[in-house]
């Protein structure tokens, strides 16, 4: 039998031994580590929200970026939302330094002090020299981001399903006599109480007016209510194109651009109810106490000027914010068809789209969330 | 000197220490990624320090209100200042608390950004006049409350929201208003559900890994695989493969029709309700149900049965008797282990579930992740998740006995 005291002491040397190394090794990936770091070449992360939207921005704004200035962009994929960009800024390393974000965080973030504020008389003019401020419509800049697309949110359908009389306006959506059959819809509050009113015939102007007194929440609530039984919700972007391609529902609400890429790249059947649509903006946001502050903005300046903005609808079909972008809009790079009748309708034409009120959202998100779950639970 | 003589004579540490040393990777592990962020959720859903930070002579002056007219100059001037400094000091301050008070009466974000921005410029001799002539709603008793309210730093504000329930001015505690009440609701449903589908899974879950376990051992592989392979496919992968399979024109349907069982325009609903959740929530968690019994069947011998048999009771009887309690252990492991997973989960009834099935864990991760954040109402909604979870772990253990348990 061996004696248990040596066979310790030769446990404990080699212990001493794994640890020797664990730190050498330690330090040495340190020194790699920091190596590393001297040599990098200026670079640039941006966010943005990955797949066909994420590639059309590669295309229309990273690369030609990359060449025109020789910042290397890395492009990393979310999901929206602000949980990260808070842990970043929290946490006092921020490794994010440009981010594609919708409005509504655009706006929170802005307040909380995660986003840097911008600079808007750094932003190239117009063309004809306009400020680039006074090229943008009304609330699509704020005072930390810098708008860069218009989308919407539409309703669609599946012309196969409709061999007599076809849908054409919001109201078709709603009536179940005309068009019996399952209705695709966001389970969210947003957009939905919009579009109840509207189809109720608040005019768009109207609306949020509308829902700022109790009775026109009500209203929105009670013309939901015509409809609820007949709805299947969906949670993500891909659903009502894959929804309406198998029949599961007969029309749904979408995201116009989800919509376009069906009609265009997968020959789908779909058309688009321009009607009562709700538009929305992008907006490209520099996260606060980014080490890269000076590219960043170099990036959003670039981005914004009037050609580039309207190069996005060369490779998905969402459209410019600034007025003097529109000349720039001509065909979808890969069909070569022309882009301009599935671009939102501009805000020159408001015949009938109407716009979100981030504001009136902001002071009422947190109730209308509730109303709607509770609402959508019984 | 001493040291390396010592080293050369006696071991450095102790036994016991050594131990230490070596669990203790484990340990900081558990620490680091278990405690604290546990720690960190309760203390968020009770510490809310933002406005009293940000306001705290305003908070001050509301100490000892009445709720039932608006407050009296003090609290006006505090207010005004306050608001001025918070705004030169740090801009994006204002939004903090503008957004914090809005959480307690909708409005408030924009009303206390104006408010902040015009109030330099306001004409008005007093605070008071200055900050309604800004907005009348200066001169009503909730904008006031809501600052009273949120203005407490230790609050159980977060609890009540949780539990539907709201504090109003002059009258205390009260349920929330009908068309906000959620959380209730979806705390129950979420319970019932995890129960239900725990229930399904061992119904389901027995038979399988009775067969597996009393089977020729090449068949046994087979069985086993047909269990797993499915395990270690990605979850979402499955969960879209039960929309293929049941939706409107899916191949249930198709299939039901086919046969002529039901007519072409009476498709059944199977999806995007709560038949959908039960179904795709059962087969995803069906091998956590399967393995536990199979490995506890595995070490029953064969002639229990048989001697049953012998002695004269009926194959029922001898089940129940002989067979059943012996599979106790296992039961209890794949009961609890479905039952837990079931609760936190979260995108399969996000996918699957559309209005009648969505869990507390949509509404967790949506005060989580989408604007507005709401941090700490989320954290209670976890707290008490956790809560409930312990609460039924004791009343299983008081039952069953958690050491009779056996996982593999």
């Amino acid at each position: 039998m061996r004696n248990p005291q040596q066979t310790l002491t030769r446990r404990t040397a080699g212990t001493r031994w794994a640890l020797r190394s664990l730190a050498i090794a330690f330090v040495a990936l340190l020194a790699a580590s920091g190596c590393a770091r001297e040599e990098e070449v200026p670079s640039l992360t941006i966010v943005s929200f990955g797949g066909s939207y994420g590639r059309a921005s590669t295309k229309a704004w990273f690369e030609p970026f990359e060449a025109a200035t020789g910042i290397r962009v890395d492009v990393v994929d979310y999901n929206g939302g602000l949980a990260q960009i808070r842990a970043q800024v929290e946490a006092g390393h921020v490794f994010w330094d440009v981010v594609d974000m919708d409005l509504a965080d655009a706006v929170a973030g802005c307040d909380e002090g995660l986003l840097e504020r911008t600079d808007k008389a750094a932003l190239a003019p117009a063309d004809d020299g306009t400020p680039a401020v006074e090229d943008y419509p009304e609330e699509s800049v704020t005072e930390c981001s810098v708008g860069n697309l218009r989308y919407a949110t539409v309703v669609a359908f599946n012309t196969e399903k409709f061999p007599g009389e076809k849908p054409s306006t919001l109201n078709d959506y709603f009536d179940l006599e005309k068009f019996p059959g399952r209705r695709g819809m966001r389970r969210f509050a947003q957009e939905n109480l919009e579009f109840a009113l509207m189809a109720d015939g608040v005019p768009p102007s109207e609306v949020y007016a509308t829902l700022d007194t109790p009775e026109g929440v009500d209203r929105a609530f009670r013309k939901l209510d015509t409809i609820k039984e007949d709805v299947v919700w969906w949670e993500t972007g891909a659903q009502p194109p894959q929804m309406l391609a198998d029949g599961e529902v007969l029309m749904s609400t979408a995201w116009n651009g989800r919509i376009f890429n069906a009609q265009v790249l997968e020959n789908q059947p779909f058309e688009i109810i321009w009607d009562g649509n709700v538009a929305g903006v992008g907006q490209h946001g520099i996260v606060a106490g980014t080490p890269h502050l000076e590219a960043a903005m170099d990036y959003v300046v670039f981005a914004s000027s009037p050609e580039n903005q309207a190069a996005i609808s060369r490779y998905i079909s969402y459209g410019p914010l600034r007025f003097s972008a529109y000349e720039y809009v001509s065909t979808h790079e890969e069909t070569g068809i022309d882009i301009r009748p599935h671009l939102p309708p501009p805000p020159s034409d408001s015949s009938n789209s109407l716009f979100t009120d981030w504001k009136w959202w902001s002071d009422n998100a947190d109730e209308m969330n509730e109303r709607f779950s509770s609402w959508l639970a019984r | 000197m001493s040291s390396r003589k010592k080293a050369g004579g006696r071991p450095l540490l102790s036994p016991r220490l050594r131990a230490l040393a070596l669990v203790l990777p484990l340990l900081l592990f558990i620490l680091a990624t278990f405690v604290a962020p546990l720690a960190e959720m309760f203390r968020r859903s009770v510490h809310d320090p933002l406005v009293a930070d940000a306001l705290p002579e305003t908070v001050a002056a509301l100490r000892g209100w009445d709720q039932l007219s608006p407050p009296g100059d003090a609290a006006y001037e505090a207010l005004a200042r306050e608001l001025q400094e918070v705004r030169a000091e740090n801009r994006a301050r204002v939004g903090q608390v503008g957004r914090r008070l809005n959480r307690v009466e909708s409005g408030m974000a924009t009303l206390v950004a104006t408010t902040a921005r015009e109030l330099a410029a306001a004409p008005g001799a007093s605070a008071r006049e200055k900050l309604i002539g800004i907005d009348a709603e200066w001169g009503t008793v909730d904008k006031w409350f809501a600052i009273q309210s949120a203005g407490q730093r230790f609050t159980t504000r977060y609890y009540l929201n949780a539990l539907d329930l709201d504090r109003r001015p002059g009258q205390g505690v009260v349920r929330q208003e009908e068309n906000r009440r959620i959380y209730l609701l979806l705390l129950s449903r979420t319970l019932w559900v995890s129960l239900g589908i725990t229930a399904l899974c061992l119904l389901l879950g027995y038979p399988v890994a009775h067969l597996i376990s009393h089977a020729r051992p090449e068949r046994q592989n087979l069985l086993l695989a047909l269990v797993l392979v499915p395990f270690w496919t990605s979850l979402l992968v499955r969960t879209t493969s039960w929309i293929v399979l049941l939706q409107n024109e899916g191949l249930v349907n198709d299939m039901l029709v086919g046969f002529g069982l039901i007519a072409d325009d009476g498709r059944l609903a199977l999806v995007y309700n709560m038949i959908g959740t039960f179904v795709a929530m059962t087969h995803v968690l069906l091998p956590f149900m399967v393995l536990p019994l199979y490995s506890v069947m595995r070490s029953i011998p064969a002639v229990h049965m048989k001697a049953a048999a012998s002695l004269g009771a009926s194959p029922f009887r001898a089940f129940w008797r002989v067979y059943w309690p012996q599979t106790l252990s296992g039961v209890g492991a794949g009961g609890l282990l479905v039952f837990i997973l079931a609760i936190g989960f979260y995108i399969t009834p996000a996918l699957v579930g559309g209005a009648s099935g969505e869990l507390i864990s949509n509404k967790i991760a949506q005060h989580m992740q989408t604007s507005p954040l709401n941090r700490e109402l989320a954290s209670a909604l976890g707290v008490l998740l956790l809560a409930g979870v312990g609460a039924l772990y004791v009343v299983y253990d008081r039952l069953v006995g958690v050491d009779k348990m056996k996982l593999g």
